[in-house]
């Protein structure tokens, strides 16, 4: 084991599929002489060459739609977005051709394709580049939609994502760059659609995925203090979603709390909820409670920002609410 | 050009002709439903192209893709049957006819977003520049397409990187019922390649050689020397914009001055003027096409409906870095491992090898 940043473990994975694959290339905004907009193409393009990693106009659709196209004739390319926020501008390209083409075609077609880059909120971004769009991209069907939470995770999940054959939305976050986290120095995958349990606990299930992980095992400490034991699943991969891990858990511990950095409107907790009330009815002692952003577009402000968040406290709250204690 | 190949020129222009018009008849009979946008006046464009184009080589089109597919030599058979919406069509019913593919011969067709399919061409030029091949990428679109962002952002880097695609406005005058006039600042749509340092020239669509040539010079241009070209080909469809268009906005006399300079009946002109054949000849060959469109229509007609099970076959593929045992739990999943059609046409490295190691 080795103990690496999330941008160091991102950077690796890259590395190794495109030294493994002639087929992997990266395109992206100043992915190559500018070494990552965040560090984490670092010595890529020396490595690589300029066709290789190729740095692009700041033109997202042209991006995305080159990595379909040439994913479409066997190439495995990885798009990386500067930030999700501007995968808006692409977003015809991965809806209506990525995720499509393949159906339309009645299977004559693969887009075997990775979109990776930060989403959610970073630190005083404000409305325009701190916004978490998972909710939006899982709703496509035809995509595989990723977010891990350590830098393990961000590896094992990244080199799983170019290799397969669909078309992959890897969502990373900007604040969880420079968490540092014990990774296998040998080679090693982990498999797309996988939950991970990250925290044991008996008294109540929280689900969180990406930097709301990090809530929801701080949140987790706390609640120790007070004696109640929080298990924390991650499910990793939204689309396809590991299911059966989180209902285990919930009927073990007969409560659920859904974190998300996302807006709370048609969220993607949302869909996690329904399915556990669905199938854990019997075993649930509570409704399922989620904590959520605040449904506005984020402010400035730092002290807005806080008050637009998840935060441990108020997932400690929520799980409050389904002990009523 | 030999007499045989200047018949096979004309027999696949009518082709495509017949085809079109039977798919207008059988569309108001109800076989064939949504949208269908005819290609008829335009045939010269898509003929010219194919002859031109290796077996290797790639085309992405709009969504009045009928024409090209019929070009490039895909049996007619299927392409009626997904007109009709039938499990033996080429996409097995999924796509209409806004979405015919052949991938085996180079065909990534019909895309149904105005100028969505800009981008892809670049990108499949780019995966011809990473593998260093000698294929070329033929892109065709409207005039309606040169006002989309993804027009600017494609032929940008196809010049900056010199991709190896032709991009082919194919300018009939509308896009949908606006006219060039009300939607384009400039009118000479070809001169827009001057904005990303791009060769480019207009061309007369309704004739079979001319377009011939100039689409020979741009893929040679390609192929050769690793540069995009924007070609303008002038033409006109006869047809409403998709079954639901009268055409309003276009005069009557308009239509019929085109349809003088019908690009079947000019070439047909060179053939008994240089090819010494016979009207009798033409009119031989006529039925025969008719007769193997009607073949397309009985195929059609016969091929069973899709079974409801197939809803959810081709969304996703199966790979071994999916953990089935969840995943499987939607039938999108379930069913991925059903009839996967993805033909082994691509250069071996592309497969990636056997997994390594799978931790958990």
């Amino acid at each position: 084991m080795a103990l690496i940043t999330m941008r160091e473990a991102l950077n690796q994975a890259m590395k190794e599929e495109m030294r493994r694959d002639p087929s992997v290339f990266l395109l992206g905004e100043e992915v190559g002489q500018y070494q990552g907009a965040y560090k984490i193409t670092q010595g890529m393009v020396q490595e690589f060459g300029e066709w290789r990693v190729r740095d692009t106009p700041i033109a997202e659709e042209a991006i995305a739609g080159i990595a379909v196209g040439a994913a479409f004739v066997g190439m495995r390319p990885i798009a990386e977005m500067m930030t999700f926020n501007f995968s808006l501008l692409a977003l015809d390209q991965i809806v209506n051709h990525a995720a499509k083409y393949r159906y339309m075609s009645g299977g004559q077609i693969r887009c075997p394709m990775v979109m990776r880059g930060p989403s959610g909120a970073a630190a005083q971004v404000a409305a325009q580049h701190s916004q978490a769009f998972e909710s939006w991209f899982v709703h496509i069907p035809g995509l595989v939609v990723v977010m891990p939470s350590t830098p393990k995770d961000a590896k094992g999940l990244l080199k799983s994502a170019i290799r397969d054959d669909n078309p992959v939305i890897f969502m990373e976050n900007e604040v969880l760059y420079n968490l540092k986290g014990e990774v296998p120095e040998e080679e090693f995958t982990i498999p797309l659609g996988l939950a991970d349990v990250k925290r044991v606990g008996k008294d109540v299930t929280i689900v969180a995925w990406s930097r709301s992980t990090q809530f929801a095992l701080q949140a987790a400490e706390l609640l120790a203090k007070d004696g109640i034991e929080a298990e924390v699943v991650d499910p990793r991969t939204l689309r396809p979603l590991d299911e059966d891990l989180i209902f285990d858990s919930v009927r073990k511990t007969n409560r659920c709390v859904v974190v998300e950095e996302g807006w709370r409107y048609a969220g993607f907790g949302a869909e996690i909820a329904d399915r556990v009330q669905r199938e854990c009815f019997d075993s649930l002692d509570a409704p399922v409670i989620r904590v959520t952003a605040a449904d506005v577009p984020m402010p400035y402000s730092r002290m807005l920002e806080k008050a637009f968040l998840p935060q441990p406290e108020k997932v400690v709250a929520a799980v409050h609410e389904v002990l009523y204690r | 050009m030999t007499r045989d190949e200047a018949l096979a020129l004309y027999r696949s222009m009518l082709l495509i002709r017949r085809f079109e018009e039977r798919c207008a008849q059988i569309y108001v009979e109800g076989k064939i439903g949504g949208f269908l946008h005819l290609y008829i006046g335009q045939e010269a464009v898509a003929v010219a192209a194919m002859s031109l184009l290796r077996p290797d080589d790639y085309f992405v089109t709009s969504y009045r893709d009928h024409g090209y597919a019929l070009a490039r030599g895909t049996d007619p058979r299927p392409l009626m049957a997904e007109l009709a919406g039938k499990i033996g069509g080429i996409s097995r019913g999924k796509g209409g006819s806004m979405h015919f593919y052949d991938v085996p011969t180079g065909n990534f067709g019909g895309d149904g977003i105005v100028g969505g399919h800009l981008p892809i061409a670049a990108g499949m030029g780019y995966a011809i520049r990473l593998r260093q091949t000698e294929q070329v990428v033929l892109c065709f679109f409207g005039d309606g397409a040169v006002n989309e962002g993804a027009f600017h952002e494609a032929l940008n880097v196809s010049s900056l990187w010199g991709l190896p695609v032709v991009y082919v406005i194919e300018n009939n005058r509308y896009g949908m019922g606006t006219s060039l006039d009300r939607a384009s600042s400039v009118k000479d749509l070809y001169q827009r390649g001057s904005a990303y340092g791009i060769p480019r020239r207009d061309v007369d669509g309704m004739d079979l050689l001319t377009v011939r040539e100039a689409l020979g010079e741009a893929i040679d241009l390609a192929r050769k020397e690793k540069r995009p070209t924007l070609l303008e080909v002038e033409t006109y469809r006869y047809r409403g914009h998709s079954m639901s268009d009268p055409g309003k906005y276009r005069s009557k006399e308009e239509v019929e001055e085109m349809m003088r300079h019908d690009p079947i009946l000019r070439f047909g002109k060179v053939l008994k003027e240089q090819h010494s054949v016979a009207e009798a000849d033409l009119e031989a060959m006529d039925k025969d096409i008719q007769a193997q469109v009607a073949e397309s229509v009985r195929f059609a007609d016969q091929s069973p409906w899709p079974a409801p099970e197939t809803l959810y076959e081709h969304v996703y593929v199966r790979s071994p870095y999916i953990h089935h045992q969840s995943a499987d739990k939607d039938p999108a999943w379930r069913d991925s491992v059903a009839e996967d059609r993805v033909p082994e046409t691509f250069p071996a490295w592309a497969t990636p090898a056997a997994p390594a190691k799978v931790e958990g």
